[in-house]
């Protein structure tokens, strides 16, 4: 018996008292410790991942930081000769901003409508067989992507889109230039059709976890088939395909290797995205181009690493903004129904 | 009454369906050799009711016995199950639901419908869930979409508890709150007939309680066909009954007679509680 017993001989043990002690066996390493520990240890990884990322990206770019100080994120030029070196990532980023914009403006709606009829419409057998062409799609390396583009898709984006464009709209700012095929336009259409598997297939799971009392609420009040799917799938479905919508966003500000081969890598302030018709080039394409040509300890490779840390920290913003948007948008907070 | 009670030995027009009292009374629904399947599971067999005009219809049955699948007939929402079929007719103010042509969205905006669980859409406010389908139908008129929101919650008997939290989601709401909330979405379309499966099976009893109030109320002015387990309740808050039995219907009549006078055995021994 322990000690406290023997300090306290007047209490009598009781058999409630006795089913007390058995519960306060002491605490041994148990399986459980093993499992908190080795989970608490991996999802530590992740942070840890982050931290080195950003150290090695800061440090990096400290030499370009110094000489250029804020005017790296707001210059225009971008010259590697030695000597006259002069380096800003503005076009760049602006390169990645329209892109991707074009992408979830062109590559949303269309993956919505796929994960639609996948999940709403389609009979169960071509629903599946779909939905495994499209996680197909999800895992072509984007080299295929870019090949295809380079040798195929942009003479149809300069003949069937362009062209016609051109001769009706070329007016307009935003559509000058020459059509070629290879500029910005073809890269975010690139980047459209790249984003759709991930959207409409993680859109499609989220639609087909909502419960089907929604749409009986729905079709009980009279809707027709696209109002259930408005009134009952889709706001029920919104934060889910929110979610959905920003990792593909994701995917479009990172993708490197199909851009870079259709977009035309124009450099400095040629990059700068004033019309979708002209060459440009994006952050993850710079980088792609120019790593092999940078001489270990140069400025040229801070400042491609201090792209790297750019493209970081606008991941950053656009996955926070995004967020934000969400929130805003999903101004009443949804509530359990089951 | 009286009249009806005159008329009592007037056969029904379909002599088949039984009938409680004579014709000149309304019949809302009636059904002529309703039979339904899951697959080649035949859930229901020539079904013949005919379903009174504002007054509550209550079906009760042992577990399985089809009583769900009727009323889900009765507004078309039956054939949206993947492998599920119907045949005869569900006649609505003497015109078949199922004829040619008709387009089941009309049919399911007259006649509502309230379900096990409450399903109000939580990402809508309340104010927009009881909105919902008058926003279906294309209204948009502010002032309309209001006195038609208050009005669908004061006959749901929610309006003084939601009065001041109109923009909050409609599941923040409790649940027995969340199956009034439905009530009123299904009344602001302005159904002729609200059909009520087993509504209050997922509520606490005073929320039952307020419900059935509720039920009693809305007889006034719509045609009520309740799916219930409960008995007490369908004695509580009916005026005819309907026992059904593997598919069948058993025994039809008004309440009162029902419970208190079953006329088939089957029905005795269920409410007696010796099976089901």
């Amino acid at each position: 018996m322990s000690l406290s017993e023997e300090a306290r001989p007047q209490q009598a043990k009781t058999p409630a008292r006795r089913r007390l002690d058995a519960l306060r066996t002491p605490r041994r390493f148990s399986a459980d410790d093993l499992f908190e520990t080795s989970s608490t240890i991996f999802a530590a990884m992740i942070i840890l991942i982050i931290v080195v990322t950003s150290v090695l990206l800061i440090r990096g770019s400290i030499p370009v930081l110094q000489s250029f100080k804020t005017g790296f994120f707001t210059g225009t030029n971008w010259i590697s000769v030695a000597g006259s070196e002069s380096y800003g990532v503005l076009p760049y980023v602006l390169g990645t901003l329209v892109t991707s914009a074009i992408a979830v403006a062109v590559g949303v709606p269309l993956s919505l409508g796929i994960a639609i009829f996948l999940a709403e419409m389609a009979p169960w057998s071509l629903r599946n067989a779909l939905s495994r062409v499209i996680e197909l799609l999800a895992a072509v390396p984007s080299i295929i992507y870019g090949f295809w583009g380079l040798f195929v898709f942009r003479f149809w984006v300069r003949d069937y889109l362009e062209a016609p464009i051109s001769s009706y709209v070329g007016a307009f700012p935003v559509f000058q230039g020459t059509p070629f095929g290879l500029d910005i336009l073809t890269a975010g259409l690139i980047l459209a059709i790249m984003i759709i598997p991930t959207v409409s297939s993680i859109s499609k799971d989220v639609m087909m976890a909502v419960p089907s009392s929604q749409r009986e609420a729905a079709y009980s009040i009279g809707a027709t088939r696209w109002e259930v799917v408005r009134t009952g799938v889709l706001g029920y479905a919104r934060s889910g395909i929110f979610g959905a919508i920003i990792l593909g966003l994701g995917r479009a500000v990172g993708e490197t290797m199909a851009v870079t081969m259709v977009i035309g890598n124009a450099s400095g302030p040629a990059a700068l995205p004033t019309s979708l018709f002209k060459q440009g080039a994006t952050m993850a394409s710079v980088i792609a181009n120019e790593f092999s040509e940078a001489e270990p300890g140069s400025l040229h490779l801070s400042a491609l690493i201090g792209i790297g840390l750019t493209l970081f920290l606008s991941a950053i913003v656009i996955n926070v903004f995004a967020q934000l948007m969400v929130w805003k948008v999903l101004k009443v907070r949804a509530g359990s129904v089951e | 009454m009286t009249l009806s009670l005159q008329v009592e030995e007037l056969k029904p027009a379909n002599s088949e369906a039984p009938s409680i009292r004579g014709t000149l009374e309304k019949f809302k629904i009636q059904t002529e050799k309703l039979n339904a399947w899951f697959g080649n599971n035949h859930v229901l067999k020539d079904l013949s009711i005919n379903i009174k005009e504002d007054e509550v219809t209550a079906i009760i049955g042992p577990s399985g016995c089809g009583k769900s699948t009727f009323i889900r007939c009765l507004n078309r929402m039956h054939e949206l199950v993947p492998g599920a079929r119907s045949s005869g007719a569900v006649l609505l103010d003497n015109a078949n639901v199922y004829a040619r042509g008709i387009d089941p969205v009309t049919v399911r905006r007259k006649v509502g419908m309230v379900f096990q669980k409450p399903n109000p859409f939580p990402t809508m406010s309340v104010y927009d869930n009881v909105a919902a389908g008058l926003k279906l139908n294309g209204i948009r008129d502010h002032q309309k979409l209001d006195r038609a929101v208050k009005r669908s919650l004061e006959l749901a008997f929610l309006w003084d508890e939601v009065k001041t939290e109109l923009d909050k989601s409609g599941a923040s709401l409790s649940g027995g709150q969340q199956q009034r909330l439905c009530i009123a979405r299904a009344l602001a379309v302005e159904p002729e007939v609200i059909l009520m499966d087993e509504p209050c099976s997922a509520l606490d009893p005073v929320a039952t309680a307020k419900i059935e109030e509720l039920i009693s109320s809305l007889k006034a002015q719509y045609t009520v066909v309740i799916v219930t387990h409960n008995m007490q309740q369908a004695a509580r808050v009916s005026d005819n009954t309907a026992f059904l039995y593997l598919g069948q219907l058993i025994e039809y009549g008004e309440t009162t007679q029902l419970f208190e006078n079953p006329t088939e055995e089957l029905t005795e021994r269920y409410l007696t509680g010796k099976f089901g």
